[in-house]
């Protein structure tokens, strides 16, 4: 079984998950001053991109304009080679994943029928939809005997997966999503995130993530957009913002400062290839080996350091997903990575492996 | 409790009458109320003066607005249709209103942003969601048709009002019981029926209970 539905790429209005937004402004008529200022952004296909910015900096407005929602009051947005201001309304939103926040289950349908609404919109035959529908609730992790249930028999974690299977019914080349996790706990915050991400992995969509939370966007981000009073201020990946903020405003949004943000985004991985590099190095700990704790190739060294302090162990043993050892890292790596700058940011992709 | 045995085929007949004079008003009551809710749904700026016209009619005695539709109608069914009607509107569209407007915002979002068009949603959502509420304000003009039919018979349009009206200038108490018994029945199951169907509306947006 694959994920993409192919009897359906022919009626398509749009052929591309590329989204350019060309000098794009709102204003609302009841504002004075415009919610969305002159933005000008490029979302290559199959990126994650994460609009963050403070409350009432426009995230959603701009969000928003992409399915129409809203129309831009200037600017145009384009996915692929196709004004979307020149496609029929309802074809293009029936190609785009939508999931809020509040989710906006049907509560008089089952999981079942909330998941195919598109599919039955875009008329599918039965049998294509039936089919579809389970293939996404194991997707989203959700089990085949919930597709009876209505929303109401759900946890809020559990509908907003339903939220998500059904954003991705119609198997859309792009995803919007409106802080979809922030009404969540923290631990489901964590599993839907890690979960997301997977996804968005394994199937190479189009994703525009809004979120004021700032440890949300640099887990999720390709490259993250910071608004600030409807203005675009920085584009860049989650370590250029880190390591190279635009202005102050960046700095204190994103926490440059903050130590431990920044191991957060270098993976283990990237200093083991590093050490390699310098192969004059010598394995200088004399710790009996037995002793020492080890950490998971694919980790990041905000862990180690976490591991580091809680062990007491001079350095850890690095391992890969079959246990053997790959190197060893210690308090001075993650000093001198901090120090020289040249982070290499870690994969997103590599550490959900398997 | 004789008159109403020794005349079961009148008391039928205006019991069947009063029925179908019920369900015409109801039947109007629809046809007007349904798109009229609906427009107030969308047009916020037109609630208030709506529903104040509506409120108003609502308080003109019955037996007046009976006697002021005769010049326009004649007597007979016609102006007793059109003042239960007019009564109705308050009854049906304010309950149909609260029922639109109290849907969740987020599920209309949803519906419009996976490409819904504006007529797919009011039948897919808005209509379902807002059923029940529409069905409470159906019982209500039943009932009150019901009710303040009976004072239609006055114009002679019929019904079991003509049992109360006979009954009152004849000073024949047994016609008048007989009159109110029918009534009576005609309220109590109009009402059973209608809130069953109600509550199965309900639990069809609520879907099955929580079970923990
Ligand atoms: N439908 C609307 N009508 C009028 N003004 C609006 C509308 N939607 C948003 N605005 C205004 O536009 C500005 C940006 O709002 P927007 O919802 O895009 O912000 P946001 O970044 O999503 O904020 P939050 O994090 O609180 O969701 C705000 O000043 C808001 O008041
Ligand atoms: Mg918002």
């Amino acid at each position: 079984m694959t994920y993409a539905s192919s009897n359906t790429q022919e009626s398509r209005v749009t052929q591309s998950g590329e989204i350019f937004f060309d000098d794009v402004s709102k204003t609302f008529e009841s504002e004075g001053v415009p919610a969305v200022d002159g933005v000008s952004l490029q979302v290559p296909a199959g990126d994650l991109v994460v609009f963050l910015g403070p409350s009432g900096s426009g995230k959603t407005t701009l969000l928003k304009m992409v399915n129409r929602l809203y129309e831009p009051s200037k600017g145009k947005i384009w996915i692929g080679n196709e004004d979307i201001q020149g496609l029929p309304i309802n074809d293009l939103r029936r190609q785009i994943g939508y999931v809020i926040q509040q989710v906006g289950l049907f509560p008089h349908m089952t999981v079942q029928k909330n998941i195919s609404v598109v599919p039955r919109l875009l008329d599918w035959d039965k049998g294509h939809i039936q089919t579809r529908v389970e293939m996404l609730l194991d997707l989203t992790g959700l089990p085949d005997s919930y597709l009876e249930r209505y929303p109401n028999q759900l946890s809020g974690g559990e509908q907003q997966r339903v939220g998500l299977a059904r954003a991705l019914a119609a198997d859309p080349d792009i995803l919007l999503m409106d802080e979809p996790f922030a009404a969540l706990d923290a631990i489901n915050r964590e599993r839907l995130q890690k979960e997301l991400l997977r996804l968005h992995c394994k199937l190479n969509k189009t994703i525009l993530f809004v979120t004021h939370d700032v440890e949300e966007a640099l887990l999720l981000a390709d490259k993250i957009a910071v608004l600030r009073e409807g203005k675009l201020v920085q584009y860049d990946t989650p370590i250029a913002l880190v390591t190279r903020p635009k202005n102050s405003f960046i700095e204190e949004l994103v926490g440059t400062d903050n130590i431990l943000r920044r191991l957060s985004l270098v993976s283990i991985k990237s200093v083991i290839k590093a050490q390699a590099r310098e192969s004059s190095r010598k394995m200088t700990h004399t710790q009996k080996h037995d002793n020492v704790p080890t950490i998971d190739l694919e980790g990041d060294l905000r862990s180690a350091l976490s591991l580091l302090l809680s062990s007491g162990s001079d350095y850890l043993r690095v391992v890969d997903s079959s246990g053997k050892e790959q190197g060893q890292i210690g308090m001075k790596d993650l000093k001198e990575m901090l120090a020289s700058n040249q982070l290499v940011e870690k994969n997103k992709c590599d550490e959900l492996s398997d | 409790m004789s008159y109403l045995i020794n005349n079961l085929d009148l008391v039928g007949k205006l019991f069947l009458q009063h029925l179908q004079l019920t369900l015409i008003v109801l039947f109007f009551a629809l046809i007007i109320g349904i798109p009229l809710g609906v427009a107030l749904a969308r047009i916020k700026w037109l609630q208030g003066p709506v529903m104040g016209v509506l409120g108003v009619i609502y308080t003109i005695p019955s037996l007046s607005l009976f006697v002021l539709l005769i010049p326009v109608f004649g007597l007979g069914t016609t102006p007793a249709v059109v003042a239960l009607t007019a009564y109705a509107q308050l009854l049906l569209v304010r309950n149909w209103l609260v029922g639109l407007t109290s849907i969740n915002p987020a599920v209309l979002e949803a519906a419009r942003g996976m490409g819904m068009s504006g007529w797919q949603r009011f039948w897919q959502v808005e209509f379902p969601l807002a059923l029940p509420m529409l069905l409470v304000g159906v019982r209500l003009v039943v009932l009150s048709s019901i009710g303040i039919g009976t004072i239609a018979a006055f114009i002679n349009a019929g019904g079991l009002g003509v049992l109360l009206f006979e009954g009152v200038i004849t000073a024949n108490y047994n016609k008048i019981f007989s009159g109110a018994v029918a009534v009576t029945v005609l309220s109590l199951t109009a009402n059973y029926g209608i809130r069953t169907i109600e509550r199965r509306a309900e639990r069809s947006i609520h879907g099955a209970q929580v079970n923990h």
